[in-house]
């Protein structure tokens, strides 16, 4: 037992000097735990940014002035008067999210309360802005309207107010959501990428040859590897949260660090063991690299880490529980954004060392099949 | 120094110097090659015989010197200029180092003999009646339809040799065309080479070798040490000038005093056994089988302990399966061994401990320094934790690594890399050393220590040592040896009573003698037919030529045919990625869940409750008690939205009294927060509009007077918008992969060396590797468009021809970004790495995938304008949504046109035709 414990530390010593070592895969780690974290906070786009917006003004007076002038950066670019023959090819060429149709003779009729409709086209196609766009343009409107019709004692008054608000992110900011769910992706993205290179690194040059002559089991290689690298990006990912996310980028944390942390030492097991599986399977560098985009896209996308799990449909959404991420990126929601404590994420957490026992297994068995084909 | 020879030289060389990094590999050389001879280059590996042959061959550009007198002239022409070298290129034939460097190992001998000939302007007749020919004369034909990786060694070589023939040379290059080959196939390659040789007289070849004995049948030699030439002449002046009997002799006896000087002649003092001499390593009927295919048949031996045992034979003639079998490292399929006497089984950790092992190549961590490097073997053996110190120190000195034991192995020269390897497998005391290869490229000197050490450790301290080796030298140093031959121990026994036995005069004509008795060889015994082959029609033409391009096509669609990962990428891997991302990326929000806390319980507050719940967004859960449910449930994520009616609701609204309702969103995702705050709203609108139609009996409206219409897509779905938007993302990715990987990957494997040394342009190989990709993106476009439209259900409401002709503008781009990034990238790594992030980059961020373009500043504004993703992703969504035709995509397919031009006369220009130092 102690000869185990013994070989383990030894190897996973001998990981880490290798590790040192290597100047690229360092900086791969510097970088995806620091400045790609830092880029996807500050430039996830919010919902609404810069949207470009065209106005036909067939009305021409103060009240129109007034809406054409109700539009200011950084939701909107200035928006520009076009003529109404413009709309079509200008909305076929994509030049426009939105355009506005305020018709003649608009502001006399809200004078003498009639229900004038301005008409406002949306480009659907740019889905990420059509709806919301949709929304804050009727708001602003209907704010300029009742603002002019205030002022010209024309009284409207709503007898319920509906008054929201948002928990854990009261502003909306896009980058609390970004940064964090980056430094998950990060965490897979890296674990398997360093577990599965020392595995294809030790075989390309022969070194795994020799440690299979030597009184250490397959088990001890595996171990060692996978402790070594995840006790590497466990490091980064608790330095990037502390010193990117609550220090550079200045957004606040609910949860328990530690409790996250032990989420993400689970994620790391099961990773790290993918890593080594699909090193098994590819027989060099570039293989791994071309089955890593196959693997990694989905188990990111599908996750709930972009887009809320309950839009995808039925059968991915099962099938993705299967995946080690979607477990990984709910308890992190629940911890980061919501503070939830072990009460609450503990389903979570026992389905990551669930999948994560399988997948050590998994990759065990054919990390010792394999061996004798690799040496 | 003089030359003087009378015939014409072919090749002349004066003043060239060739730096890579730090390292000097020729140092101002200057030589004359004489013409219609057999020139031998001698010497140990990094000596720059290859450098030398590669500028010869017109592969690898020439360094200028400083003061501009380095000048190499080849054939007559000066193979710095461009047009010259293009013209005397298709008269020489160069083969590389390596088994089959130059040659596509997936691709069958046929194949590869038709790729060449064609690059070589041969029609169908002509070059079916040239490998007719060759193949005969090389005894390859029966073998015609063999994949070149499945070749022995030899085989392979004699491939390269067809490969290199097939176009009537006037000199060929062989850059050491018989390391790793066994002495029948090395003997029967140089018997082909003199048949050759006598059937064109005015053919020059010029051959590198480490083996010096190969060396005394050439007519000129050229011996080399550290980028430069100690001595010339013919094996019998180089002997006269050194007073030697052999050419490994005189090697020694020409270096520099200081090299020659650690040279000591190795002595093996006789073996002392006798019967009582335990048995260290014994093998019974031991077998190994892959397979049908049997690398180790029924091998049985037996070593006494203190012996020095050799095991000799050709690359893949199973020496390193038997190697790996007693080591532990392969199970054996049937057979038996014995390690000191207890059966061998791989489980066994101890006797692990007795045995040290070498493997062919270095294979030593080459981030730990030599003194880590040793460490952490002594530990993982479990030498004594105390004795581990002592232990390292003993070996860095024996092994006379002392002085660099802070130093990386990569720092150290070969020799002394091999040295480091002894002392890690002997770290541990081990009783048996199992060698394998460990001499292969270092030169004589260093080989002489490692053998002295050797023989110290068998003689001094009685550890039984396996080894193998290619040089005869090394084997006659051996106790006794065995020949193997294709998995089966052909004798076994001293050396001299096997030289005896087949009364040869030395070890390795018995050799050839057993391997013949073997049926080794036998298929090369027929000649040349017709020696005056018609000259090779239109081969030195330098203008574009179809054949050429279509040779280089062809191969690599057959190529990418028999590569699995890459071929299923190429295939499935866009239409996988739009699945993945056309569920993964939705922007539609649905199944909300919610949940109230009605602290009215009217009726009213009822029917509100009911309006959202009826809707189809959201899906009510059990009512909530109090506001610490509203927070633990919303903390465990279980509800989306919390709504709070206060008390009095009801009442308060009838009587027209102004009341709050609270809604708290789950703002954890923004995206999701910000769209079921637009819902909230337009139900909480849509409720008040109901209610003062039946209260009041008036048609308030309470909307803002904004009639909104959604056009193209009146549903708002994400898909119909995401899957035209998806087309051009990956129809931009993966061809631009899978085109920077195809030449890479030729860089990476070597291959990449016939685009130096053949005729084909660079317009060819570009273009020729180009069409594949393109024919393949095509495919990949059009199940995209299946896809689409019927497992996504988005329609395509526009021009299929206006898109499909688009789409082909666009991977013609693409494929190029492809050959634009292969020529900037080195690994298929790096190509990987640049071709992803040089292609999402530019579509996600600028193209106008989620941000327009016009709303874009600066140079993102200026990538977005000019690179054709945008205008692509505009012809795509107006095609699929816009219901839009030819005409009106018209300029945006123009302005996509522009660009491929650009991007291949960049990758056209980039591209080297030779290889930069």
């Amino acid at each position: 037992m102690k000869r185990q414990y013994s070989n383990i530390w030894r190897l996973g010593q001998k990981e880490l000097w290798s590790l040192w070592r290597d100047p690229v895969m360092l900086l791969l780690i510097l970088y995806a735990f620091s400045l790609n974290i830092y880029v996807a906070a500050t430039s996830m786009p919010e919902t609404l940014h810069k949207a470009p917006i065209a106005i036909v003004d067939e009305d021409q007076s103060p009240l129109s002035g007034r809406i054409r002038s109700a539009f200011y950066l950084p939701y909107f670019l200035p928006p520009v008067q076009i003529s109404l023959n413009d709309v079509d090819p200008a909305l076929d060429a994509g030049t426009y999210s939105f355009v506005l149709n305020i018709p003649p003779d608009y502001q006399r009729d809200v004078l003498a309360g009639r229900t004038p409709q301005i008409q406002l086209s949306v480009d659907a196609t740019r889905i990420s802005q059509a709806f919301s766009g949709a929304g804050y343009i009727s708001q602003i409107v209907a704010s300029e309207l009742n603002e002019f019709k205030q002022h010209h004692r024309v009284n409207t008054v709503l007898p319920v107010d509906l008054v929201l608000r948002a928990r854990f992110n009261p502003n909306l900011t896009s980058s609390w959501f970004g940064s964090v769910m980056e430094v998950i992706n990060s965490v897979t993205m890296i674990s398997i990428v360093l577990t599965g290179a020392a595995l294809i690194r030790e075989r390309e040059h022969g070194t795994i040859e020799h440690l299979l002559v030597m009184p250490v089991t397959p088990g001890e290689i595996m171990l060692s590897k996978v402790l070594a690298m995840g006790l590497v990006v466990l490091l980064a990912t608790g330095l990037s949260l502390t010193l990117v996310i609550q220090g550079a980028l200045r957004i606040p944390v609910e949860g328990s660090l530690l409790l996250f942390l032990t989420g993400a030492a689970l994620q790391l097991f099961a990773t790290t063991s993918m890593g080594i599986f699909m090193a098994t399977v590819a027989r060099s560098m570039p293989q791994f690299g071309l089955m890593l985009i196959l693997v990694l896209l989905p188990l990111q996308l599908l996750s709930g880490g972009i887009t809320p799990r309950e839009s995808m449909p039925e059968l991915v959404q099962q099938l993705m529980l299967l995946a080690p991420n979607t477990h990984f990126v709910m308890a992190s929601q629940a911890i980061l954004y919501r503070g939830a404590g072990l009460d609450v994420v503990w389903p979570q957490l026992l389905a990551l060392a669930v999948i994560g026992t399988v997948l050590f297994r998994l990759s065990l068995r054919r990390f010792r099949a394999t061996l004798s084909q690799m040496a | 120094m003089v030359i003087a020879e009378p015939v014409a030289p072919v090749a002349i060389v004066r003043q060239l110097s060739q730096r890579y990094g730090d390292c000097l590999a020729l140092d101002a050389l200057d030589l004359l090659i004489p013409a219609g001879q057999m020139v031998g280059l001698l010497g140990p590996d990094g000596v720059g015989k290859s450098s030398l042959l590669a500028i010869l061959a017109g592969a690898r550009v020439i360094q200028q010197a400083a003061d501009g007198t380095t000048a190499v002239t080849v054939l007559g022409a000066n193979l710095a200029n461009t047009a010259e070298r293009n013209r005397v290129c298709p008269q020489i034939a160069y083969m590389p180092q390596g088994l089959g460097k130059n040659l596509y190992l997936s691709l069958s001998v046929e194949e590869n003999l038709q790729f060449f000939a064609r690059l070589f302007g041969h029609d169908a007749a002509e070059r079916r009646r040239r490998i007719d020919e060759l193949t005969a004369a090389t005894g390859l034909l029966p073998f015609l339809q063999r994949p070149a990786g499945k070749l022995s060694g030899g085989m392979k070589q004699k491939l390269g040799l067809c490969c290199a023939l097939i176009h009537d040379p006037q000199l060929l290059i062989l850059d050491e065309p018989t390391t790793g080959v066994d002495p029948l196939a090395r003997s029967q390659f140089w018997q082909l080479i003199q048949r050759i040789r006598s059937q064109r007289p005015g053919l020059s070849v010029i051959v590198a070798t480490a083996y010096m004995d190969e060396a005394e049948r050439f007519d000129h030699l050229l011996i080399m040490h550290a980028g430069r030439v100690l001595a010339s002449g013919s094996p019998a002046q180089l002997h006269q000038q050194t007073g030697t009997a052999n050419l490994e002799a005189a090697f020694i006896a020409l270096l520099p005093p200081e090299a020659r000087q650690q040279h000591q002649q190795v002595q093996v003092p006789p073996l002392q056994t006798d019967a009582n001499t335990p048995v260290a390593i014994a093998a019974e009927q031991l077998t190994m089988q892959f397979g049908d295919f049997t690398a180790v048949d029924n091998v049985s031996f037996q070593i006494r302990q203190g012996e020095i045992f050799g095991f000799l034979g050709s690359n893949g003639c199973g020496k390193s399966t038997t190697m790996k079998m007693l080591t532990g490292l392969l199970p054996a399929s049937r057979g038996q061994a014995w390690l000191f006497g207890q059966p061998l089984r791989p489980d066994d950790l101890s006797t692990r401990t007795r045995v040290g092992y070498m493997s062919q190549a270095f294979s030593l961590y080459s981030e730990l320094t030599v003194q880590q490097n040793l460490q952490l073997h002594a530990r993982l053996f479990h030498v004594p934790a105390a004795g581990i110190d002592a232990r390292v120190a003993l070996m860095l000195q024996r092994f006379g690594l002392t002085s660099q034991a802070d130093a990386l192995p990569e720092q150290l020269p070969l020799g002394m890399r091999q040295r480091l390897s002894l002392a890690v497998a002997m770290v541990h005391q081990p009783e048996l050393l199992i060698l394998d290869e460990p001499t292969s490229g270092v030169d004589p000197i260093a080989r002489d220590q490692f053998w002295q050490l050797l023989i110290d450790l068998a003689r001094q301290d009685k550890v039984t040592i396996f080894i193998s080796t290619h040089f005869m030298n090394e084997a006659l140093r051996c106790d006794r040896i065995s020949l193997m031959h294709a998995g089966k121990v052909l004798v076994s026994d001293t050396p001299a009573a096997i030289i005896a036995s087949q009364q040869a005069s030395d070890l390795e004509q018995a050799f050839i003698r057993y391997l013949q008795q073997a049926g080794a060889g036998e298929h090369s015994q027929s000649t040349l037919v017709s020696a005056a082959a018609p000259p090779a029609a239109a081969a030195a033409s330098g203008r574009f030529s179809w054949r050429r391009l279509w040779s280089y096509a062809s191969r690599e669609s057959l190529e990418l045919r028999r590569d699995p990962i890459r071929g299923a990428l190429a295939l499935l891997g866009s239409l996988v990625l739009m699945l993945f991302i056309g569920y993964g990326i939705t922007m539609d929000v649905a199944n909300l869940t919610f949940a109230v806390l009605d602290r009215d319980q009217s009726v009213l507050s009822r029917d509100y409750v009911q309006n959202l719940a009826g809707s189809e967004y959201f899906i009510e859960k059990p009512a909530l008690a109090s506001n610490a449910d509203i927070d633990q449930r919303m903390r465990s994520g279980e509800l989306a939205l919390a709504l709070e009616i206060p008390p009095n609701f009801g009442r308060d609204i009838s009587r027209g009294d102004p009341v709050q309702i609270g809604a708290w969103i789950d703002g954890a995702m923004p995206n999701r927060a910000e769209t079921i705050k637009g819902y909230v709203q337009g139900m909480h609108l849509h409720w008040l509009t109901l209610q003062a139609r039946e209260a009041l009996g008036t048609n308030v409206s309470f909307s803002a007077g904004v009639e909104t219409r959604f056009r193209y897509n009146p549903d708002v779905k994400s898909l119909v918008a995401m899957v035209p938007a998806m087309i051009p993302l990956l129809l931009l990715m993966i061809p631009a992969l899978l085109t920077a990987l195809s030449v890479v990957r030729e860089k990476e494997l070597g291959s990449i060396i016939n685009l130096y040394v053949t005729p084909v342009t660079k317009l060819e190989f570009l273009l020729g590797k180009q069409l594949p990709y393109i024919l393949l993106a095509m495919l990949n476009y059009l199940l995209m468009l299946l896809a689409a439209v019927t497992l996504f259900a988005v329609p395509l409401t526009g021009s299929f021809v206006a898109l499909t002709l688009s789409a082909l503008v666009y991977v013609i781009f693409a494929t190029g970004f492809g050959l634009l990034a292969s020529t900037f990238t080195k690994s298929q790594i790096a190509a990987i790495l640049v071709s992803v992030l040089g292609t999402i980059i530019p579509a996600v961020q600028f193209a106008g995938m989620i941000t327009p373009v016009s709303a874009l500043e600066g140079s993102g504004r200026l990538i977005g304008e000019l690179h054709p993703a945008s205008y692509f992703l505009t012809i795509s969504r107006g095609l699929f949504n816009k219901a839009l035709n030819l005409q009106d995509i018209y300029p945006a397919m123009l302005a996509m046109s522009l660009a491929v031009p650009v991007i291949l006369l960049l990758a056209l220009w980039l591209l080297p035709k030779q290889e930069r130092g």
